[in-house]
């Protein structure tokens, strides 16, 4: 096992150097010079060009000013928004839970939905219902989420005025943010109404994350399952007089989930994909709203702090799946 | 075989487009803003899908959406695969330092996810066509470089390619005409189903103002132009989405075809 960690490990050096080249190189790839990127429009004297030049350290050869890049990095400072002057890592923290409190209902939401449709298809394999959930789930996996998230506004908002059109929460509300999530620190504040409301702005925005993890787990389900169900031990468990219940939910349905938790695994990186298409249709105040933000006001240091940021995030997230994948199944701790 | 067919009406009508489109796409008539679709109230038969928030046909600027959408699908997929197979190849032939260096930058890019670092690379390149093209291609670009590399490895070690190599058949030679062929089949699969991942992609670039820039008839860039109309006028929201759902449905459904007919095993 402890092998099995190191090499792993040892996998993501070589990643971690290549995220951070891709952020370092990101300022510089910009074409123009950066001090007069950062001045804008009105110019800037020459001398207060040297000086910033030096304050930056853009005058010390590419891989000093690597290094020195790397020793931040590793310290926590990713540097400030050119904009508001706020440490990236600060803002960061502050929206994070936003995206996270989303994609967290969003894969909820998938989970519920998709791995009971995923294994009814397979038991009832062929029935209407499975070809139903494999033409659905073929869809939603085609879906361009930024136009379902408008459709379902045109729906439920406009049509039917059931659910908000943006935000995290009606804005009579003030919520003092004790752990970021706004489900928790609404019931927390005790003040009444603010759950449902955040409740209600969270309905669509979940809906349209969610839909492609959904579509990928439903059919992951369907086809582990499919596969678990033709074998041996299962036409054991039937002969031995098994209900069939008893056969797909505890039998069949464990070693199906396997392959099911490693793609649950992958999808952060979907996730991630989505929150920026998903926060920017429904004004979320998440890091995926704050990037597009950032590119249109040219903050650099924001996006390279939170493109590094979250490549960081799925690095671990994807560390971490591995390695529960090998606590699981020993066979992949041996190869 | 849908799939099928929808992939040839869609290439039909992106290679007739002038034809078909009954107004130049970007032709603007003042007396029609919004103009709802022919079947509701207030539509004219004139222009069947209604126009836009300047008068424009909705239905022609689709028909040549479709020209852009597919023109993107395909441009992507064959740079994509074109530097993939380079690369895998190279990785699979070569081993050692070469083979670790490409699959760990290729590594690099499947972290990262694939929105953001498209994001980011038109960031640098700054915004439109061309660079969101170019982002995308990035991006797909380590599905092309795995397959063939997997492919290169398994392929080198039979003996049609010892033999080959008996034969003194050179280090190119025996990449390109003896295993390279034998590759294909994975490759076309994901050739077919990258194009609806770039559609998509491509299509997201645009609505977020990152892609193709107004007055372009692409579906994405009309689906940003749209969205302040949501609430007045659904058809202009409505359309260029289903549009992209199609197309990119279609795609993957070829491709989930093309897999069973190439590669049985996968069947169930």
């Amino acid at each position: 096992m402890l092998r099995f960690l190191l090499t792993r490990l040892s996998l993501v050096v070589p990643t971690f150097i290549g995220m951070t080249l891709l952020a370092f190189f990101l300022i510089r790839l910009v074409p123009g010079d950066p001090i007069e990127t950062m001045a804008g429009e009105r110019g800037i004297d020459p001398a207060r060009h040297a000086a910033l030049l030096k304050e930056y350290g853009l005058d010390r050869p590419v891989l000093v000013q690597y290094g020195i890049y790397i020793g931040r990095v590793l310290h926590g400072d990713l540097g400030k928004s050119m904009i508001t002057q706020e440490p990236v890592l600060r803002e960061f923290a502050a929206l994070f839970p936003a995206t996270i409190e989303l994609a967290l209902c969003a894969i909820v939401f998938a989970l519920l939905l998709g791995i009971p449709a995923g294994i009814i298809a397979a038991v009832r394999r062929s029935s209407v219902f499975d070809h139903g959930v494999m033409g659905v789930s073929l869809t939603g996996y085609s879906m361009p989420i930024f136009w379902w998230g408008l459709l379902l506004i045109l729906l439920f908002s406009v049509q039917l005025g059931w659910t908000p059109v943006s935000g995290r929460i009606s804005v009579q509300y003030f919520i003092e943010p004790v752990t970021g999530f706004l489900t928790i620190d609404s019931l927390l504040s005790g003040e009444k109404g603010a759950f449902r409301s955040t409740v209600a702005h969270l309905i669509l925005p979940t809906i349209v994350l969610g839909t492609q993890p959904l579509a990928i787990i439903a059919r992951m389900t369907r086809s582990a399952m499919l596969e678990v169900l033709g074998e041996d031990y299962i036409r054991t468990a039937r002969a031995k007089g098994l209900s069939a219940l008893r056969v797909v939910a505890v039998h069949a349905l464990r070693n199906a989930l396997i392959p099911v938790i490693t793609v649950i695994g992958l999808q952060v990186g979907v996730l991630f994909t989505g929150a920026i298409l998903t926060e920017t249709i429904f004004s979320w105040p998440g890091v995926g709203k704050w990037l597009i933000e950032a590119i249109n006001r040219r903050d650099y240091p924001v996006l390279q702090g939170g493109v590094l940021l979250l490549g960081l995030i799925v690095m671990a997230v994807n560390l971490l799946v591995d390695v529960t994948y090998g606590i699981i199944n020993p066979r992949i701790r041996r190869s | 075989m849908a799939g099928l067919l929808f992939v040839i009406a869609i290439l039909l009508v992106a290679a007739f487009a002038n034809v078909l489109a009954p107004y130049p796409p970007d032709l603007t008539d003042n007396a029609v803003f919004l103009k709802p679709p022919a079947w509701q109230a207030g539509g004219s038969w004139a222009y069947p899908l209604g126009t836009d928030a300047i008068g424009r046909d909705m239905l022609s600027r689709l028909i040549f959406g479709a020209r852009l959408s597919l023109l993107i699908g395909i441009a992507v997929v064959a740079l994509a695969i074109v530097v993939g197979i380079a690369l895998g190849l190279v990785a699979g032939f070569f081993r050692g330092v070469t083979e670790i260096a490409i699959m760990r930058l290729m590594d690099v890019i499947l972290t990262l996810p694939s929105l953001l670092l498209a994001i980011v690379i038109v960031a640098i390149l700054g915004p439109g066509l061309m660079n969101a093209m170019l982002a995308v291609a990035v991006v797909v670009l380590p599905h092309y470089v795995r397959i063939t590399r997997a492919a290169v490895i398994t392929e080198t070690s039979k003996d049609y390619v010892t033999a080959a190599r008996a034969c003194g058949a050179g280090r190119l030679r025996l990449m390109l005409s003896e295993v390279l062929p034998n590759c294909a089949a994975p490759l076309i699969v994901q050739a077919s189903l990258g194009v609806s991942t770039a559609i998509l992609d491509a299509a997201a670039l645009g609505f977020l103002g990152l892609g193709a820039q107004p007055p372009a008839s692409e579906w994405g860039t009309m689906l940003a132009d749209a969205r302040e109309f949501v609430l007045r006028a659904w058809w202009v929201v409505t359309f260029p989405g289903l549009m992209i759902l199609l197309t990119v449905l279609a795609f993957n459904l070829l491709g989930d075809g093309l897999r069973d007919a190439l590669d049985p095993k996968l069947k169930r």
